[in-house]
């Protein structure tokens, strides 16, 4: 990403299962320029975190000159990286929307599988909160409208449309273990 | 997976539940995208497509050019849908697969008429698409409705655009700067993230235009910024025309100062850290400026979000760097953050408090870091060792209680980082510690007793070598070192033989007893520590045989090895085994430029204790070792200081140039340090041409020029003046480089032989009376001063007139005088009238100067100072005198 002067810039987003394998990333920044760079730098990520007790209130940390904010809920690992002359509050904003507006469009149940079976909606979400490195949208609510927006319109209603998604997703799985 | 082939499958089973992507395949995958072709479009089925698309892209698979084409097209195929959540995912996978340039064109008008939809997400999303894969051509085309979309009343797509914009900045700045009025517009919105977005393009359109953004920052400050993020955005922009404008001194008054400390008194705290964290970072701030921030601050210290907590502290770490006591006021908050959950807070809780601390309360900080430092981890405890090292020279009279703490920990289990970390400490404090030498070799004897780490064990004990023998009892040390010819490992063992062998050389009274160990090292099993016990038992004598000089001895074993290794290799491997035995001085000592390639590789060699002689100590020994390499210099006694590089150039100017003053008693060398930085050019015959009409008292002895200078590989070249002896004479000499440039093809590094003359203009030097004081620290600066006595005291004072701040002052004075200060006199309480500052040096000729500075504030502004000099040489107190009266 080239230089945006001043303003506060999010370097990566990851979102990571409890084993640290990932669930959705998404990088901004031209610093781990390799797709083995990115999980090498997860890894680590995720094996100085893990220890932690992040699950009321965000944790923070500061790892190779990267400031990273991460939060966990069940089996997932929230984390946000910024530079380290970024403001800490600022990148815990971001976290802050990120995890609101997951855990509104998985319905409160955020865990890794209801994560995967929605991945669409986690990939627009991410879309949402972070353009290039820039900050979109840091409010968890209105990430999440924006991210449903079309099922909102149409006419099911949110919770039907996930239940028909989570029944055809069922549905295809089966007959691919029978088929196999 | 050793596991058996049944069992994987059942594991597969299990898991099947958790991914609903288990075994999906990149081929099958492609396959399944062909439904995006069928007539009758079934929108989720396609959304599910595109889902397990990106899913693989995500987890780092990459398509190839062919599949990326074949996927795009049939993608395009989807805008026929009319289904909102498909084309959402349509955008998505779009911007991931970032078609090219050529490919670009059939998407154009589909995105361009959902640019112009009813629906606004349509039209937020279609831009932010269009503009991420856009070429500047089509930009003009689009730039209307862009313009529109800036001003839309939909806070999402102002935004999109807006964003779009900041992007484009990068690739099409005129196009963008166009929009201005729009954006200015889009500032006044309502909607918070729309008025962050419009005020970082704003500003980045402006960015190259100071008065331009001096001007929006005045308008803006007043406040009509709603949103936190703009908020924190223009505090940013103030800070920088703070900085960008200087202090206004006539009023004393900083500009926008009020609104930074409004700020303070935000909702957000988001916006109140910004504030604070501005403040914190103003150019030489004052105590009374600091004390609002470092209040709110502390506040965020006791918060329950560990994220409030860590940016706090980290801030208020780095203020202890530079004003140690505007933090002090926090130390009780600071201290019960040591025993924090979340270790990155302890560890800049512990590292403050170690910066803040005074020296009665050392050793309960230091009883709270014992409990400490066992649960955290190895790169932690590094940054606390680095602070007790600080803190040690600091305080030397604790050097007992911190000594002590190093030690505790070096027994303890730790990466080799860490113990070399500790290590590294010992020894400077061992260096700069006189008092410390001995409790400390003794600690570093413990640790190579049971040392897992060869490196270390080696490095100690060349250490051992040239500090031991200096020691009231040398013998003690032997035991350890020959107890490491018994256990270690060869590496260790030849190490060992070659301290034994110092002790020998330095201490008479050892010398028989050395010759004893080392003869047992004769029958050693590896050649290399026998050939170092033969060489050893030679040199220094033994049986009578013939002893060659003391002095040639010590040269032999204490002398730097001043031979760059590559030319001794080189010149080894063309030795040709014959008569004549191989002479070491028939090596060139001077260094060739290397390949830059090669350069790159030897790079990142580590620093600190990887430097051959043990500690940091080989600045110094590098320069002399180098000017001892110029025959010319030979006869100029020893080297009594060589300033820091002075730089002669600015940053990234086509050559860097910048000084060394090397000061003798009769002589100053200037050792000109350049570097060439065009890939095209080659220089050779580089000198400087000086014009010292302004520096009457010095004559020109020498120069000597260097032969060629290629891109970026530094060489010196010197230059030598001779000076009246023994007095601080001071003059300014201006520079200029001459050379002559040859042209350098980059891509095969031909060099054309005809070379053009030239100059390039140096900034002017100086030579002031701070480079003839060398700065050396005393330990109790009390019994130093007691001991000088009275007999060449000389006492006087001085008004310094109006000063911005007592620390100014103080500071001031000791950069004029370039003495050492002690037990950490050099800051200034916040917001004392007066203040006693201790300094101590070396002048030239070897003269130990002690000085007492009491300052005082006189009024309102003006600072009156008292000045106590104390040395061996009335002359030199009066030097000291002449220093500050002329300064």
């Amino acid at each position: 990403m080239a230089s945006q002067g001043l303003c506060p810039s999010i370097k990566n987003i990851l979102l990571l299962d409890s084993e640290g394998k990932r669930v959705a990333v998404k990088y901004y920044s031209d610093d781990w320029p390799t797709n083995n760079a990115k999980l090498a730098f997860e890894k680590f990520v995720f094996s100085k975190t893990m220890k932690s007790n992040a699950r009321t209130e965000a944790e923070v940390t500061l790892l190779e000159n990267n400031i990273i904010i991460y939060k966990f809920v069940q089996d997932l690992h929230f984390f946000v990286t910024g530079s380290d002359d970024e403001n800490e509050l600022i990148l815990a904003s971001v976290l802050q929307g990120f995890f609101d507006a997951v855990t509104l469009l998985l319905r409160s149940n955020v865990d890794k599988r209801e994560a995967l079976e929605n991945l669409d909606l986690i990939l627009l979400c991410l879309d949402e909160i972070v353009d290039g490195g820039m900050i979109l949208e840091t409010n968890g609510p209105l990430i999440a409208e924006k991210v449903t927006s079309h099922s909102l319109d149409a006419d099911a209603p949110l919770s039907e449309q996930t239940l028909t998604q989570a029944w055809a997703t069922a549905r295809e799985h089966l007959t691919r273990t029978l088929l196999k | 997976m050793a596991q058996p082939l049944v069992k994987k499958d059942d594991d597969r089973d299990d898991e099947a539940e958790y991914s609903p992507f288990l075994g999906i395949e990149k081929g099958s995958v492609l396959q399944e995208a062909r439904v995006f072709n069928d007539p009758q479009l079934d929108a989720r089925k396609c959304s599910q497509v595109i889902t397990k698309l990106l899913y693989l892209l995500n987890q780092g698979e990459t398509f190839t050019k062919v599949e990326a084409t074949e996927v795009f097209f049939a993608v395009t195929k989807l805008f026929q849908s009319k289904d909102m959540g498909l084309r959402r995912m349509v955008y998505l996978i779009i911007k991931e697969i970032s078609p090219s340039a050529d490919e670009v064109i059939i998407v154009t008008s589909s995105l361009m008429k959902d640019m112009n939809s009813k629906i606004d997400m349509y039209r937020a999303n279609a831009i932010r698409v269009l503009c991420r894969i856009t070429d500047g051509t089509l930009l003009a085309q689009i730039e209307r409705y862009l313009k529109q979309a800036i001003v839309d009343k939909n806070p999402v797509v102002a935004s999109a655009a807006l964003i779009s914009g900041i992007h484009l900045l990068q690739t099409n700045p005129e196009i963008v700067k166009r929009w201005s009025n729009e954006v200015q517009e889009a500032v006044q919105s309502r909607a918070a993230l729309v008025q962050f977005h419009a005020l970082a393009l704003l500003h980045q359109i402006r960015q190259n235009d100071r008065l331009a953004v001096s001007k929006l920052v005045t308008s803006l400050t007043r406040g009509s910024i709603r949103s936190p993020l703009a908020q924190c955005l223009l505090i940013r922009y103030t800070s920088q025309v703070i900085r960008e404008s200087g202090n206004n001194t006539q009023s004393g008054e900083r500009p926008f100062y009020d609104y930074l400390e409004s700020c303070l008194r935000h909702k957000s705290e988001m916006v109140i850290f910004e504030a604070a964290r501005a403040i914190t970072e103003l150019n030489s701030v004052t105590s009374r400026e600091l004390t609002p921030a470092i209040t709110v601050l502390q506040l965020f210290l006791s918060s329950s979000k560990p994220v409030l907590r860590f940016a706090a502290v980290r801030t208020l770490n780095k203020v202890a760097m530079t004003h140690p006591m505007a933090v002090t006021n926090c130390n009780i908050d600071m201290e019960s953050l040591i025993s924090d959950q979340n270790r990155s807070i302890a560890t800049l809780a512990i590292t403050t408090l170690l910066k803040t601390g005074n020296e009665s309360s050392v050793d309960r900080l230091m009883k709270q870091i014992t409990n400490f430092m066992s649960d955290i981890a190895d790169e932690f405890k590094i940054v606390v060792v680095e602070a007790i090292r600080s803190l040690c020279l600091k305080f030397p009279l604790k050097y007992r209680s911190l000594m002590n703490f190093l030690s505790n920990i070096l027994r303890e289990e730790g990466g080799f980082d860490y113990k070399k970390a500790i290590v590294d400490s010992i020894v400077i404090l061992i260096r700069d510690i006189p008092d410390a030498k001995e409790a400390g070799l003794l600690h570093l004897c413990e640790f190579i007793e049971d040392c897992e780490f060869t490196y270390l064990s080696t490095q100690i004990l060349h250490f051992l070598g040239i500090e031991g023998p200096k020691t009231s009892d040398p013998s003690k040390y032997i035991r350890y070192v020959y107890n490491r010819v018994h256990l270690e490992n060869a590496v260790v063992r030849a190490s060992a033989v070659s301290t034994l062998a110092k002790f020998g050389a330095v201490v008479d009274a050892l010398k028989p007893r050395i010759f004893v160990l080392l003869r047992r090292c004769l029958f050693d099993s590896d050649d290399e520590v026998r050939d170092r016990a033969t060489l050893y038992l030679n040199t220094l004598g033994d049986d009578g045989s013939v002893v060659e000089t003391d002095k040639d001895v010590k040269d032999f074993l204490f002398g730097p090895f001043d031979i760059p290794l590559v030319n001794l290799e080189t010149s080894l491997k063309n030795y040709d085994p014959s008569e004549e035995a191989f002479d070491i001085k028939s090596v060139p000592k001077e260094v060739k430029s290397q390949p830059l390639a090669e350069k790159k590789a030897t790079g990142k060699k580590p620093t600190g204790l990887g430097a051959p002689p043990i500690g940091p100590a080989s600045t110094a020994d590098a320069y002399e070792r180098m000017l001892s390499a110029i025959p010319e210099c030979a006869n100029f006694g020893k080297l009594f200081k060589s300033s820091a590089p002075v730089e002669l150039t600015e940053a990234e100017t086509e050559y860097a140039v910048n000084v060394v003053k090397h000061i003798f008693d009769r002589h100053v060398v200037f050792q000109y340090n350049c570097t060439n930085t065009i890939p095209e050019q080659l220089l050779e015959d580089v000198i400087v041409i000086v014009d010292a009409s302004e520096a009457d008292e010095f004559s020109e002895v020498f120069s000597k020029p260097l032969r060629s200078l290629p891109y970026d590989s530094p060489g010196q070249t010197f230059l030598a003046f001779e000076k009246p002896e023994g007095v601080p004479t001071v003059g300014k000499f201006s520079n200029v480089l001459k050379f002559i440039v040859k042209v350098v093809d980059p891509t095969n590094g031909e060099i054309e032989d005809d070379g053009v003359e030239d100059e390039y203009q140096l900034e002017d030097l100086e030579v002031v009376a701070a480079d003839y004081v060398l700065k050396v620290g005393v330990s109790n600066f009390r019994n130093a001063w007691e001991s000088l006595g009275p007999d060449c005291e000389r006492v006087d004072e001085y008004g310094l007139g109006p000063r911005e701040s007592l620390s100014e002052a103080v500071y001031t004075v000791i950069n004029l005088l370039g003495l050492q200060p002690c037990e950490g006199t050099e800051e200034v309480p916040p917001n004392s009238r007066s203040h006693t500052c201790l300094l101590s040096g070396v002048f030239i000729g070897n003269v130990k100067v002690l000085v007492r500075l009491s300052f005082g504030l006189d009024g309102s502004k003006d600072v009156a100072m008292k000045l106590a000099v104390r040395s061996e040489d009335e002359t030199v107190s009066d030097a000291i005198h002449e220093i500050v009266a002329s300064g």
